[in-house]
């Protein structure tokens, strides 16, 4: 379990996340939704120590977060950000290499390479695995991101907005592959959805946020209604019961 | 089994070393030698101080365009060394210079190093554009003060300062290098244990520390390494600005690795490669004395500009 008790974040004077107090449960997906700025990355940065934390506290399966070494969290959770810039050329495949760090610090042994080509192979990258990063199109590029936190073989797995650039095939892939994990793999994932149908589809739990404060949170059948999405995004949207889940009509 | 290319670049300087060492040798073998043999060490420690510093800058910075004396580093060597000048007057200076004044331009160095690297490790670190404009805007700061320092100055001393103007490998005092030599190999070695662990800082802040890094204290260890090369290879020998900038590009090119084992050799052979054959056939066949620099400053602003426009292509 992740738990995060009365966590407020600033900057610069400007309230981002304000009291936020949560258990994100272990095993299956959690699913984090909101408006852009509602701080989901924030969140996220804030879990996975990448932000220092101001006031509040959080813990990984007991672990503080500001407290424990770094390197002993690196074994227990990973987190793939929004933005990941890299100055170096880097081909997929050392990049996918880099996740198994945590565990061998620079002399990679036999055990590494398979988890490196169980990732690649889960992503559809074995073909790509020797092409630079910066010659991949958007939605290769995520993927080879994706597979590096996936190759890291952490309990915690913190995605932010992974589906994004994918096609649909893809991104079909992607949350099968995840819920796939959380099942008979033992991982616990967490990650920012844009699209709320595939919330409803495979999350097991939902948490949405809206201004920095936690908004609701529960299954995704009694979060994703109409009337809270609409207030949540502050915009009409329907939603249907399709084959026992909701489905949201938001596109026009 | 290590790199062919590496072994290639291995190969390379030593030949190089010996064209540098026994070309053209006659008179007095053994001074001439020994003359030679100080001189060739400098240039193969300065160069391995250029490159390595400066990829380990750059990828600490996670930029592929500043390096530290594009900083503003060597101008500012320049302006310490002016003021000097101007107090001391061109005896006094003269007269500083040993064993002493090497120390203190060297912690000098670092001090300020330390200072400007922290600018860019601050807030918006990781903003490419900011960097740039912080550092052409201090290499413009200490150029101009060094202008106008140098306004100061009588005339008959200016020749004085001017000396140090150019990066000169023509008269390397023993002492001091034996004093390099014995800072650069800590280095080096310390350097050397971080290389692994470079590989993940390159991946940028956010991945770093996701994968188990202390990076912030890690990079600010790293910067102080690069500082302690910069400072000793700019009081050995001066101000050489664009051979760092050269090197890097060459070697990420050449070795188009992610793995720092790799590339901080690479920089190192190369650069030393660079220095060797070039004071090689300077002072050998054209003999002409401490130009180099100039030439170096020439064909690495070219090549770079070659690489960024051409490095797209694969
Ligand atoms: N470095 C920063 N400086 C100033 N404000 C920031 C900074 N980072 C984030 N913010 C602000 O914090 C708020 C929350 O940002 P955050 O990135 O957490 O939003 P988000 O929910 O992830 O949005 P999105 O869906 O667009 O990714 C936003 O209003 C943003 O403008
Ligand atoms: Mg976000």
């Amino acid at each position: 379990m992740i738990a995060i008790r009365n966590l407020s974040h600033r900057i610069g004077g400007a309230p981002i996340l304000t009291d936020v107090t949560l258990d994100l449960p272990k095993d299956g997906i959690t699913a984090i939704i909101g408006p852009n700025g509602a701080g989901k990355s924030t969140l996220m940065g804030l879990m996975a120590r990448l932000l220092p934390i101001q006031e509040g506290k959080v813990e990984v399966d007991g672990l503080c977060v500001t407290r424990t070494r770094t390197d002993l969290l690196a074994k227990r959770l990973a987190i793939v950000t929004q933005r990941v810039g890299v100055a170096s050329r880097l081909r997929v495949g050392d990049l996918v290499g880099f996740g198994r760090w945590p565990h061998h610090h620079g002399r990679p042994r036999p055990e590494d390479h398979e988890a490196v080509e169980r990732a690649l192979e889960a992503f559809d990258l074995v073909e790509l695995r020797d092409r630079f990063l910066d010659e991949l199109s958007g939605g290769q590029n995520q993927r080879a991101f994706i597979a590096m936190g996936l190759a890291q073989e952490t309990d915690w797995l913190l995605l932010d907005e992974p589906l994004n650039n994918l096609d649909m095939y893809h991104a079909r892939a992607l949350m099968a592959r995840i819920h796939a994990l959380s099942r008979a793999g033992g991982r616990s994932v967490v990650m920012v959805v844009h699209d709320i149908n595939y919330a409803a589809a495979w999350a097991d739990h939902v948490v949405a946020l809206k201004d920095g404060r936690l908004a609701d949170q529960g299954a995704p059948r009694d979060v994703l209604t109409a009337p809270k999405l609409s207030e949540l995004f502050g915009m009409e949207i329907g939603v249907e019961e399709i084959n026992g889940r909701p489905t949201v009509l938001h596109h026009a | 089994m290590p790199d062919k290319r590496l072994l290639a670049l291995g190969a390379a300087l030593l030949a190089a070393c010996a064209f540098f060492l026994f070309w053209g040798l006659k008179g007095p073998t053994g001074f001439i030698l020994e003359l030679r043999a100080t001189k060739l060490a400098a240039l193969l420690l300065v160069g391995a101080a250029v490159g390595i510093s400066t990829v380990v800058f750059q990828t600490v910075t996670g930029n592929r365009i500043l390096t530290p004396s594009i900083m503003g580093f060597d101008s500012l060597f320049l302006l310490v060394q002016s003021l000097m000048v101007l107090t001391m007057g061109s005896l006094g200076y003269a007269m500083a210079d040993g064993p002493a004044k090497f120390l203190l331009d060297t912690a000098l160095m670092m001090a300020a190093s330390l200072a400007l690297f922290s600018l860019l490790m601050g807030r918006g670190r990781g903003d490419l554009h900011r960097m740039i404009l912080v550092g052409v805007i201090f290499g413009l700061f200490f150029r101009s003060m060094t202008a106008f320092v140098l306004r100061l100055i009588d005339p008959s001393e200016f020749a004085v300062v001017q000396q140090v103007m150019f990066a000169s490998f023509g008269a390397v005092d023993t002492t001091q290098l034996a004093m390099a030599a014995a800072l650069f190999v800590p280095v080096f070695a310390a350097i050397w244990k971080l290389a692994p662990a470079l590989d993940i800082v390159a991946l940028g802040r956010d991945s770093a520390i996701g994968l188990g890094l202390r990076h912030d204290r890690l990079s600010t260890v790293l910067l102080l390494l690069v500082a302690a090369l910069v400072a000793v290879s700019t009081a050995l020998v001066g101000p050489v600005s664009f051979l760092g900038l050269l090197v890097a590009a060459l070697a990420h090119q050449l070795m188009q690795t992610p793995r720092h084992v790799l590339l901080l050799p690479a920089a190192a052979l190369i650069s030393g490669l660079v220095l060797v054959i070039g004071q090689g056939v300077f002072e050998r066949i054209l003999g002409l004395q401490s130009t180099l620099a100039v030439i170096i400053e020439f064909f690495g602003g070219l090549l770079f500009l070659y690489l960024v426009l051409g490095g797209r292509r694969r």
